[in-house]
């Protein structure tokens, strides 16, 4: 592992522009930013991670998340692939098989599904099938939502599909902080991990503690799989994971400023498995829950926190578990897409219902 | 670079040939196809190949080669004609500047440019009739001007209004295709229902030097060949996929590989117009008569950007641009009608001005297009009625204001 002063040292470097008159000391970066040290990190700690996919090198990624790591690794582990995804996640697997540990970028969320089939015939069941002989630990990083403005294809929030599939492990980060340790936890797990990626949030900043590498690390500060709440509150619950978390805090600033509410706020970082004890805690205190997703609702992450929630909390719940999603329709095209995610508004008037009941 | 000027073939000046390599069917194209193709008026369709037995077996032998003689493809064109080859090629330009310019300034969420593809785009469009349906990926916009779709409309995907805002069937123009290499195989299974209908038309289906690597691309390879489609395959190899280079996605050279499936591949220079044009028009001529795909590899250059979000200061050099710019399709046309005396001044000065009006029209009415209604994107989930679509349609509904709607 790198240590964490010279990562520093570069982190204030990198983000040379903020620092002037400031003292020397932590600084902001962004969520991109963030990724693109946990991943060097990971690179530094352990040999065999190799990263992989569509203008990840010469580049640094359409989003500059894997930015300097050819130059620092070499080619032979940061990987300017041919443009299949098929093929990414398919050789990913053989590299996985012979002790790599790689790790996949796909370029935008609506390009994962060539790579469908290597996703969940191949590389979710080779454990099982092999009775435990085969480990895949593969890493498949994917920009995923809206609100960027994009033409089709670079808005779609796939995670329920994966997350259907049993031998995945599904995380999406919402922070810097938590960028940068997740994605050195996901790398680090014997499992393959879908590690979803709010794209617009790319560029949120946030001060991150550079020594911050992992699970299994003193310094980590939550595990890959637990869910967290990231603002106290009484009177309602609201669930969101990735891009819609910072939506569901500015929901409660302006509910607790308005209304005189208090919100609480649960990040579910993992979305399969489901860390549910942080959501039932909070809901056997409030009584009324929301959730919050881009994805749409049929079959959704939030219906599997509404039934589960519903099974075990049932007797707390003042109302209904209500949902706030992308509408059961193709992602709309870029100037209906604020109509389509979820905003501060929708989320309040799904407040407003469950203070209804 | 090696390779790609070694092979290009040009057809102005007047007289060179074009190489079509093909394996599978070596001793089939023994024949006397360079004879058949001689003629230099009115070439028969499909000159040069026999009509494919898809029943007859894997192919195998030599590697074969038969000349095309690319001059008589286009040997009918008229001064007009000529000329209106070059007008298209200005006019899609300036087109695709304008949108350049309307992305800077927030009218367009973002933009693929054609620059330095006119020519492929204007030759093989041009070479295109009425029975005949193109399938495009995103960057065809001198396609789509080729096939009658309103530029505007064009603009309008860009512009995030909707998602494909023209009739396919109406144009024999498909929707644009963003997930690289899908559109491949579209074009290929309705190349097959062509087929059964005896329809007397192709398909072509357009793609990149990066989609050729995608699985999709490879399939709709083998399937077109196996069952002897009509469809021509043309890959605009405009050496880059983004940051990736042209050599990070083949070891070989693109046109090759149909060899391998197959059925012939030919190269052509992808700057050059009336190459484009001819060859085109061989490659569906052969794909009408029965004979089965054809892959074209037209040799081009993206001279822009991937699109405007793309920086490609990043990964290639202003030599190689340059380099480039020198044998720029619109130079090039320019050139060969001056030599011959089709560029007369008032004719120029005119195409100038049509241009500028062209382009003045077209940005008033893409910043002129409204945002969709609101609704409407509850519209066209499916054909069906669908109630939990339905339901959220009229909750949403409620929640507009009364001026939105
Ligand atoms: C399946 C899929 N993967 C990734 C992308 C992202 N992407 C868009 S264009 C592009 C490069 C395409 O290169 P090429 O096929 O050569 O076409 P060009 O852009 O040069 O016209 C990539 C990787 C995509 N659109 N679809
Ligand atoms: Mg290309």
């Amino acid at each position: 592992m790198t240590s964490g002063a010279v990562i520093a040292g570069e982190q204030a470097a990198d983000v040379g522009g903020e620092q002037t008159g400031e003292p020397a000391g932590p600084v902001p970066i962004t969520l991109a930013k963030a990724l693109n040290l946990g991943l060097r990190s990971a690179m530094a700690a352990d040999p065999k991670v190799i990263v992989m996919g569509e203008d990840v090198g010469t580049l640094g990624g359409v989003f500059r998340v894997t930015d300097g790591l050819l130059k620092e690794f070499g080619e032979a582990r940061v990987i300017d692939t041919p443009l299949a995804e098929s093929a990414i996640v398919g050789t990913a697997i053989g590299l996985a098989m012979r002790g790599y540990r790689p790790v996949c970028e796909i370029q935008f969320d609506g390009f994962v599904y060539p790579a469908f089939d290597q996703i969940v015939s191949q590389l979710a069941k080779l454990h099982y099938r092999s009775a435990g002989r085969i480990r895949l630990p593969v890493t498949i990083r994917i920009p995923f939502g809206g609100g960027i403005g994009a033409v089709e294809h670079h808005s779609e929030s796939p995670e329920a599909y994966f997350c259907h599939t049993a031998g995945l492990k599904v995380v999406a980060c919402s922070n810097p902080a938590d960028a940068h340790q997740m994605i050195q936890q996901a790398i680090r797990s014997d499992d393959p991990v879908i590690f979803l990626e709010p794209k617009r949030r790319y560029w949120e900043k946030a001060v991150v503690d550079p020594g911050s590498p992992g699970e299994s690390s003193p310094n980590a500060t939550s595990g890959l799989h637990s869910s967290t709440v990231v603002r106290a509150g009484t009177d309602a619950t609201l669930v969101g994971y990735g891009p819609t978390v910072r939506t569901c805090l500015d929901a409660a600033e302006v509910s607790a400023a308005d209304d005189g509410r208090s919100l609480e706020v649960v990040d579910l970082r993992s979305l399969s498995p489901l860390d549910l004890e942080p959501v039932l805690a909070s809901v056997r205190r409030t009584g009324r829950l929301v959730v919050v997703h881009e994805a749409p609702s049929n079959v959704s992450v939030s219906a599997e926190v509404a039934a589960r929630v519903t099974e075990q909390a049932f007797y707390s719940l003042e109302a209904p578990v209500l949902r706030v999603t992308g509408f059961d329709t193709p992602y709309p095209p870029a100037r209906l897409e604020d109509h389509y995610l979820p905003d501060v508004d929708r989320i309040l008037d799904a407040v407003d219902r469950s203070f209804g009941y | 670079m090696r390779g790609v000027t070694e092979l290009m073939q040009l057809l102005t000046p007047d007289g060179h040939r074009i190489t079509v390599a093909s394996r599978a069917r070596a001793t089939e194209l023994d024949g006397s196809p360079t004879a058949a193709c001689d003629s230099r008026s009115d070439p028969p369709p499909g000159a040069g190949l026999p009509a494919a037995d898809p029943d007859s077996g894997p192919g195998g032998g030599e590697p074969a080669t038969v000349d095309i003689d690319l001059p008589a493809y286009v040997a009918d064109l008229t001064d007009d004609e000529l000329f209106d080859l070059y007008r298209d090629m200005v006019l899609v330009r300036r087109m695709d500047e304008e949108a350049t310019s309307l992305q800077r300034q927030g009218e367009l969420g973002l933009w693929a440019s054609l620059r330095g593809q006119e020519a492929a785009q204007v030759g093989s469009g041009r070479a295109l009739g009425p029975d005949d349906m193109a399938f495009p990926s995103y960057r065809e916009h001198g396609v789509a001007w080729c096939r009658g779709v309103d530029p505007a409309a064009v603009l309008a995907i860009f512009r995030g209004v909707n998602l494909g805002g023209w009739d396919p069937a109406g144009h024999g123009f498909a929707l644009y295709s963003i997930v690289v290499g899908a559109q491949t195989l579209h074009a290929t299974g309705y190349a097959m229902g062509m087929a059964q209908d005896r329809s007397p038309g192709a398909a072509i289906v357009y793609f990149g030097d990066g989609a050729s690597s995608e699985g999709d691309a490879n399939e709709a390879f083998g399937w077109a060949s196996v069952f002897a489609v009509p469809l021509v395959f043309f890959c605009q190899n405009n050496q880059w996929a983004i940051s990736e280079p042209a050599r990070r996605q083949s070891r070989t050279a693109i046109f090759h590989r149909a060899a391998g499936f197959g059925f012939p591949g030919v190269r052509v220079d992808g700057n050059d117009v009336l190459a484009c044009l001819a060859v085109t028009r061989w490659a569906l001529a052969t794909a009408r008569a029965g004979r089965g795909p054809v892959l074209v590899e037209a040799v081009t250059y993206r001279m822009g950007a991937h699109t405007t979000a793309d920086d490609p200061t990043r990964y290639r050099s202003s030599a190689e641009l340059e380099a480039w710019h020198q044998r720029d399709p619109l130079d090039r046309m320019r050139t060969y009608l001056a030599a011959r005396g089709l560029l007369a001044q008032e004719r120029d000065r005119r195409l100038a001005l049509e241009a500028d009006t062209f382009a003045h029209e077209l940005r008033a009415r893409c910043t002129a297009m409204p945002d969709p209604d609101p609704t409407s994107l509850f519209d066209h989930v499916q054909v069906t009625e669908n109630g939990l679509v339905a339901a959220q349609r009229s909750a949403f509904a409620a929640t507009l204001d009364p001026g939105e709607t």
